[in-house]
């Protein structure tokens, strides 16, 4: 004979451990027969330390229920003691951590959607220090005091003391929470995907089978996924029913096979539709690996898929609602459904006695199929006045007491399940407590609607039941239990109807008519949100406190904002506020359907996007060259850039000054690759070129060069560049590093909607040439001996000769200040020239020089850096720059006359030299007129580069400053928070300012 | 108005909860107010607070298409820090702060203010520069802001990622201790609780529909789905819906509304102690007091009113924030939403006068409006009754657009060279 | 993750392949010196944002590179139709 379940709990627990030689207890509560697990392989798992022995296929929960265990989890805010409410995606309750080895910790798992590994080990969570004895319940005494907007009519504590911040939140956050996250990183990998159908099936049950048989077999792609390891849905549990003349079971399996074979369907299980995204842009959440004891370590551990769907249908079932009553939260209390699908697909007794308690037909069905399974049901209650039609009367005739318009008072626990309900008749006011081992509940169905309501369908009420699916927006179908088909022939019909086919025949099946949702009442024990500890009471204040809005209520009490987004309470919330509110459910309206339907790791979301997979790294040509130097790269955009290189011992202050000085004595060769280029061609290139930018460059001669400007149309300095006149038709030009995909988009922007009768085209040659600098009094010395061609050429000018044996466009720049080449080389070639000047370099005692060397060597020269001088709040006049007055127009030409970007207290480019000339002030730094400032100064701008000059031995700085060219000799202040700098105003140029360098 | 104290709350358990009264009359219009906000966020309702409590206006009304403080005040993720560079973006910013610092005590709400410090990462060279020119401006204006090492930025946060085997490795930080977050919700209803107390009727599910105007062209009232409401003076304070609104006065507004969308994680006891921002690869969290990690996911680049964005922008998201925090790779994203956010060409708002007489806007607070709900309110309400700009409002005049003279709090943290 | 219509590629392409580019029909003064300050701001920066119908720019800069014109519907994102840039909006 069977005893106590509880009882054969505890004795496994004493047993487990000591023993066995042998195999361990077989679960208590399993049937003999049935369900869909396979008793023959034992699978060992533990729960908080404790071993238990479950099937394959069963799920954590089931195989927890098998071995008599309810009590598996504690509530948010009172840690009151909870079970299993569920055996799907709506569980509120039993979360628990999963552990694995290193950071593979995962918290707030459904244990209803666990599926069962040899080893598994899985805890409880929220209590301390163990689930059966937790301190936290202590709570409950102050339950009185925490119901809804508690927090934010007290701990506020005297005024301006923070003690909010200081002493109360931390308390607050200690509480709160549910699971731990991980402490250590995660090692398992996640993989994305896209994909494109015709048709995506949302939920493999008999209303989503039939659609994806009907839509196969009409052609296009399909692709059919559910949220369940096993596919079927409620045909799994309809153990009397016939379709097309054969089980049904079998039928779903025929059916299975059949979409297997056909080549244009795919049927993904373990797959979560979480999303709709705009244009029918679905997201699903497919887990790999998590069910398994030893995954292939070549599998990630969960894929996402966004796929592109023509049509969605969404065939994904309803969710059975729980009934409000006092203490229906208490381990052992559970939904009707739940009970059927533990006993029908995992052959599971959820109970020994069962008392029912309903207020729709289809709880009978769990009446009948546990009294079958030789469980003790004691009495059906059922709400609603009278209990008739088929399902009431065959439980009738099973010998099943049925009792209509009763009410559930209250339950009773003891060790950690209920034993006992207290039932009364409405009618008469008479009470009865009823000893039971569990509480099935039904109180209808809650169409599982969130995808069509996400992709902004509306939902009407319907008959006083539900809320059903109304005119869609996008193309999303819904079919089955979610379009309210009354039961299994309704499905089937409505999945083969949304591809034009006959819904197959349908016999034996039991089906009841779903009677009103029944929710009323205001008690502090009724929950209606049980994750979050909302009770009935909780609501009927909120409204009464003026938050009538379904949103506001949400948010006042926490109601449906818990990890199951309240897809067993929604309702019952809406319910609850409408009977608070005196109004129509209707009026009330629905809460916000938001994705995800279920929660989806970061990780899935976030995919191989990790470590050098985060952002692509752009290298130039030559970066093995700068490796083997030994160079520190910065990253510039997904560039990599060489910034110093290094010698031993050296800081970056070091290596820099050395690259610097050694450059402006004898030769520096440099890495200019990443500058953006582009080739602009066409009779109309100058014509074009002139109205991008703020100089004339019509008129420039072909092989010359010039420094040019270019502005935003609000008028501010963009980017700038040379730009290189190769052919009367053909110009070659430069951006920066940073700004190079968003100029060619400006300048292709003009091209085509503004002046496309210019002809003129652009092409973005970055990646096409390699760009060696070399630079310093020997440059024309170290490239002689490899150019073919006259480099007695000016400054500014541009000629195209062989360099090292390579076709090289070779440019007179300098951003130095120094006698200086730039040889263009088609990427392919740049390493093997690099080389070759590399060569000659060190044979007259030169150097490579990386990125901080150049921004020194340009800042003594005062050239301007995109972005360090400018912040795009800059004009060509702040910068000292021609504003390109004699042109007729320009872009951005117009918005410098505006009236206040020629104000006197615009900031404009100087140089800065502090007294003490080892003093380096720091970039960003403020200018003021006082050493030590008062808080609330205003600034007159700020220092915008600052290095050491080895040429001049001293500090040196650039600064953009109010007025500043009026102001030149003039002392401030550079503030710090260890007084200010004194320093003095001068010209935006140290070095060499009549270019004789330059020139030479 | 029954006062929140602990004392009450105590009443009230005794007696099982039933004698609170509601906290805001759900007002009905009458036919004429001396003001009537348009917009009952937290923006709107703040302004009606201080225009009643501050500015001797008593007849106020807001009107309010939805629920109040049911758009972007529910939506975002409710940073507040005031280290802003430009002079005239500190003083309201940190105007705002200081509100914050006593908002539970001036509503008798409490808004949970929790200054729990704002992280922003530098990733490069450039990020550097611009959070140290942060910095030094902040200090000469007296706000707090430091800057950090890696190291110590780690140490502030310790789940933080640094590197080096980051692809962006953390190069430092500038850290606001000041900074950090409030209940959103709590905002919205502290100020229409304190409104209502004071005579403000707040008109729910009543949306305008038309601006109307007198025959000299000034503001003569709003329609309304519940008939015409006379006021001599209105102030839209509609954020994502502002255009929209001002078009009905006849006014084009220099704005785009974009969705922004942001997400939170299953709640989990505290890992995160303050708010993390990285602009560079978009990454800004925080864990609200309920243990859920608060994240915020950039716009979309299309101009919507969907209230919902595309799932690329969650996931570009969630790819940063694994990377800098990779403890919560396995942690899941419970809930997503989006707003409507107002953009404005230089990225700061509009408040002030518009060419209409009477007619009075705040807006284009674009992703960042929640921060300086007291303060933008507060000079707002001023600037309303005063019929002139608030000094520290003054700047913000639309007719910056006109002279040229933006606050470009986007172009100063621009593009790396 | 819009699918936009490429009139020149004639296929419907992801979002990401495309870049965003303000309201259209917005057209540069032919000589913008001739404007006043508030004119001149009126075409740098007022939009009409409208909620409904809107005329957008696209740039299919991962594809033919040539800008386009949609017109969407701001509140449900729907896409109406796509068409060359220079071409007048469809009625």
């Amino acid at each position: 004979m069977i005893g106590s379940p509880r009882h054969d709990g505890m004795m496994q627990r004493l047993l487990v451990g000591k023993m066995f030689q042998g195999r361990m207890l077989p679960d208590s509560m399993r049937t003999e027969a049935g369900g869909r697990v396979e008793r023959r392989t034992d699978i060992r798992f533990s729960f908080d330390g404790t071993d238990y022995l479950g099937c394959a296929g069963d799920t954590l929960a089931s195989a927890l229920l098998a071995n008599g265990v309810h009590l598996v989890g504690r509530s948010m805010k009172y840690h009151r003691p909870r079970g299993i409410l569920s055996a799907g995606a709506e569980e509120p309750n039993a979360l628990v951590t999963v552990r694995r080895d290193g950071g593979r910790t995962t918290p707030n798992l459904r244990a209803t959607q666990v599926e069962l590994y040899e080893g598994l080990e899985a805890r409880s969570q929220n209590r301390w220090p163990s689930l059966d004895t937790d301190v936290g319940a202590l709570a409950s005494l102050a339950a009185p005091l925490l119901s809804a907007g508690f927090f934010y009519k007290t701990m506020m504590g005297p005024r301006g003391a923070g003690l909010w911040h200081r002493m109360f939140e931390p308390l607050v956050r200690r509480a709160a929470g549910v699971g731990r996250a991980p402490d250590a990183a995660d090692p398992d990998r996640y993989a994305r995907f896209h994909d494109h159908c015709e048709v995506l099936v949302v939920g493999a049950g008999p209303a989503g089978i039939a659609a994806a048989l009907a839509a196969g077999r009409a052609g296009g792609r399909v692709i059919l996924c559910d949220e369940q390891a096993e596919p079927g849905g409620a045909l799994l549990t309809e153990i009397a029913a016939f379709v097309d003349a054969i089980p049904a079971r079998d039928w779903l399996a025929r059916s299975l096979g059949e979409l297997a074979a056909m080549g244009n369907v795919r049927v993904m299980p373990r797959t979560t539709a979480f999303g709709i995204y705009p244009h029918n842009l679905v997201g699903l959440a497919e887990r790999v690996t998590d069910h398994l004891a030893t995954p292939d370590p070549d599998l990630p551990r969960e894929r996402l898929w966004q796929v592109r769907a023509q049509r969605v249908v969404l065939a994904a079932g309803a969710i059975e609602r729980a009934l409000v009553f006092p203490g229906n939260d208490r381990p052992g209390v559970m939904l009707a459904g739940a009970a059927r699908d533990y006993l029908l697909r995992y052959g599971v007794k959820v109970g020994n006695r069962v008392v029912i308690a309903t207020a729709c037909d289809s709880a009978y069905r769990a009446a009948l199929d546990l009294a079958a399974a030789g469980v003790e049901v004691k009495l059906v209650l059922d709400l609603r006045p009278a209990a008739d039609g088929p399902l009431p009367a065959a439980v009738r005739a099973a010998g099943i007491s049925v009792l209509p318009g009763g009410r559930v008072l209250d339950t009773h626990m003891k060790r950690n399940r209920i034993d006992s309900v207290l039932l009364g008749r409405g009618d008469d006011g008479r009470t009865r407590w009823f000893d039971c081992d569990a509480l099935l509940m039904g109180n209808g169905w809650t169409p599982s609607v969130h995808l069509f309501a996400q992709a902004g369908g509306v939902l009407r009420w319907h008959e006083g039941r539900t809320f059903l699916p109304g005119e869609a927006v996008a193309a999303v179908d819904c079919i089955g239990a979610c379009n309210g088909a009354a039961g299994l022939a309704e499905s089937l019909l409505q999945g083969a109807a949304a591809f034009g086919a006959p819904g197959p025949a349908v016999a034996g099946a039991l089906d009841g008519a779903a009677g009103p949702a029944i929710v009323d009442g205001a008690d502090a024990k009724a929950f209606v949100d049980f994750q979050n500890d909302v009770t009935a009471r909780d609501v009927r204040q909120a409204v009464g406190e003026g938050f009538r809005s379904i949103q506001h209520i949400k948010r006042y009490t926490a109601g449906g904002l818990g990890t199951d987004q309240g897809k067993t309470g929604n309702m019952n919330l809406m319910l609850l506020a409408a009977a608070a509110r005196g109004e129509a459910v209707a009026a009330v309206g629905t809460t916000t359907f938001r994705p995800p339907y279920t929660p989806v790791t970061f990780g899935t979301l976030a995919g191989s996007a990790r470590g050098a997979l985060f952002d692509p790294v752009r290298t130039t040509a030559m970066h093995a060259q700068a490796v083997a130097e030994g160079a520190v790269f910065e990253d510039v955009g997904q560039w990599k850039r060489a910034r110093y290189f290094p010698r031993p011992g050296e800081d970056m202050h070091a290596a820099v000054a050395r690259e610097v000085s050694a450059t402006r004595a004898s030769v520096g060769m440099f890495d200019a690759s990443t500058l953006g280029k582009i080739e602009v061609v066409g009779p109309d290139a100058g014509v074009f070129l002139d109205r991008i930018y703020v100089n004339r460059l019509a008129d420039l001669s072909v092989g010359r060069c010039r420094y040019a400007v270019m502005l935003s149309e609000a008028g501010f300095v963009m980017d700038d560049g040379v730009v290189a006149r190769l052919a009367d038709d053909r110009f070659h030009i430069t951006t920066t590093t940073g700004g190079a995909a968003q100029v060619l988009h400006h300048m292709e922007d003009y091209r085509q909607t503004e002046w496309p009768e210019l002809r003129v085209w652009l092409t973005s040659t970055t990646e096409h040439w390699a760009v060696i600098a070399v630079q310093g009094p020997r440059a024309r010395e170290v490239l002689a001996p490899l150019a073919v061609g006259d480099l007695a050429l000016p400054h500014m000018a541009v000629r195209a000769m062989r360099v090292a044996g390579v076709a090289a466009r070779l440019m007179r720049v300098s951003f130095t200040g120094e006698t200086g080449f730039e040889v263009n080389v088609p990427a392919g070639q740049g390493a093997q020239v690099w080389d070759a000047i590399r060569a000659r370099v060190a044979a007259v005692g030169g150097t490579v020089y990386g990125t901080e060397a150049m921004h020194v060597m340009r800042a003594e020269k005062g050239y301007l850096i995109i972005g360090q001088e400018t912040d795009g709040t800059v004009t060509p006049a702040d910068l000292g720059l021609p504003e390109g007055r004699a042109k007729a127009d320009f872009v951005g030409k117009r918005s410098l006359s505006r009236p206040d970007m020629g104000a006197a207290d615009r900031r404009q480019l100087v140089g800065l030299l502090t007294d003490d000339p080892r003093v380096v002030p720091e970039e960003g730094a403020q200018l003021v007129s006082a050493a030590n400032p008062a808080p609330g100064t205003p600034a007159f701008g700020h220092v915008t580069s600052a290095y050491h000059s080895p040429a001049l031995g001293r500090s040196i700085a650039l600064a953009l400053l109010a007025g500043g060219r009026a102001r030149l000799g003039e002392r401030l202040f550079v503030a710090g928070p260890r007084g200010g700098i004194a320093v003095t105003v001068g010209a935006p140029v140290f070095l060499d300012p009549e270019g004789t360098r330059l020139r030479g | 108005m029954t006062r929140f104290s602990f004392v009450t709350l105590l009443r009230e358990a005794l007696r099982g909860h039933t004698g609170w009264g509601p906290q805001w009359r759900d007002a009905q219009p009458k036919a004429a107010y001396d003001v009537v906000i348009v917009g009952a966020g937290g923006h709107g309702l703040a302004t009606a607070f201080y225009l009643a409590a501050e500015c001797g206006v008593r007849n106020i009304a807001v009107v309010e298409k939805g629920w109040l403080g049911g758009g972007n005040t529910a939506r975002n993720t409710t940073i507040i820090r005031s280290n802003y560079l430009w002079e005239e973006s500190e003083a309201i910013y940190e105007h705002s702060m200081k509100l914050w610092e006593g908002l539970s005590h001036a509503l008798n709400y409490n808004t949970m203010y929790s200054p729990r410090g704002v992280m922003m990462l530098a990733h490069n060279v450039h990020d550097e520069q611009v959070l140290k020119r942060h910095v030094h401006a902040n200090r000469l204006a007296g706000i707090d802001n430091e800057y950090l090492s890696p190291a110590e930025a780690r140490a502030f946060c310790p789940i933080l990622e640094i590197g080096p085997g980051l692809r962006y490795p953390v190069l430092g930080a500038a850290l606001q201790r000041r900074g950090g977050v409030a209940r959103h919700d709590a905002v919205a209803w502290g100020y229409a609780r304190a409104a209502s107390a004071l005579g403000v009727d707040i008109i729910q599910n009543c949306a305008v529909t038309g601006i109307r105007r007198a025959a000299d062209g000034a503001v003569a009232g709003v329609e309304t789905e519940r008939g015409f409401i006379a006021a001599p003076k209105v102030g839209v304070v509609a954020a994502g819906h502002t255009s929209v609104l001002m078009a009905m006065a006849g006014v084009r507004m220099p704005l785009e509304s974009f969705p922004l969308q942001a997400l939170v994680s299953e709640p989990v006891k505290p890992v995160m102690p303050c708010v993390v921002m990285s602009n560079t690869i978009h990454a800004y969290m925080s864990q609200s007091d309920k243990g859920e990690l608060v994240i915020g996911a950039g716009t979309d680049v299309y101009t919507s009113y969907s209230q919902r964005g595309g799932l690329h922008v969650a996931t570009d998201t969630l790819e940063a924030v694994c990377e800098l925090f990779p403890v919560v790779r396995r942690l899941r994203m419970l809930r997503s939403w989006g707003g409507i956010v107002d953009v404005t060409p230089d990225r700061s708002p509009i408040i002030g006068t518009t060419p209409v007489a009477g007619l009075f806007v705040n807006c284009g607070w674009g992703t960042g409006g929640f921060k300086a709900t007291p303060g933008s309110g507060h000079v707002f309400a001023h600037t309303i009754a005063k019929g002139a700009p608030h000094p520290i409002a003054a700047p913000f005049a639309l007719d910056r657009f006109r002279t040229g003279r933006l606050i470009d709090e986007a172009a100063a943290a621009a593009v790396a060279h | 993750m819009l699918l936009i219509h490429c009139p020149y590629c004639a296929m419907a392409r992801p979002e990401a392949e495309f870049r965003h580019a303000g309201e259209a029909h917005v057209l540069r003064p032919l000589d913008p010196a001739s404007l006043g300050d508030a004119a001149w701001a009126e075409f740098l920066y007022y939009r009409d944002n409208p909620r409904g119908v809107t005329a957008e720019r696209w740039r299919h800069v991962h594809g033919c590179g040539r800008f386009l014109n949609a017109l969407r519907d701001t509140v449900s994102d729907r896409i109406l139709v796509t068409y060359r840039a220079g071409e007048a909006r469809p009625s």
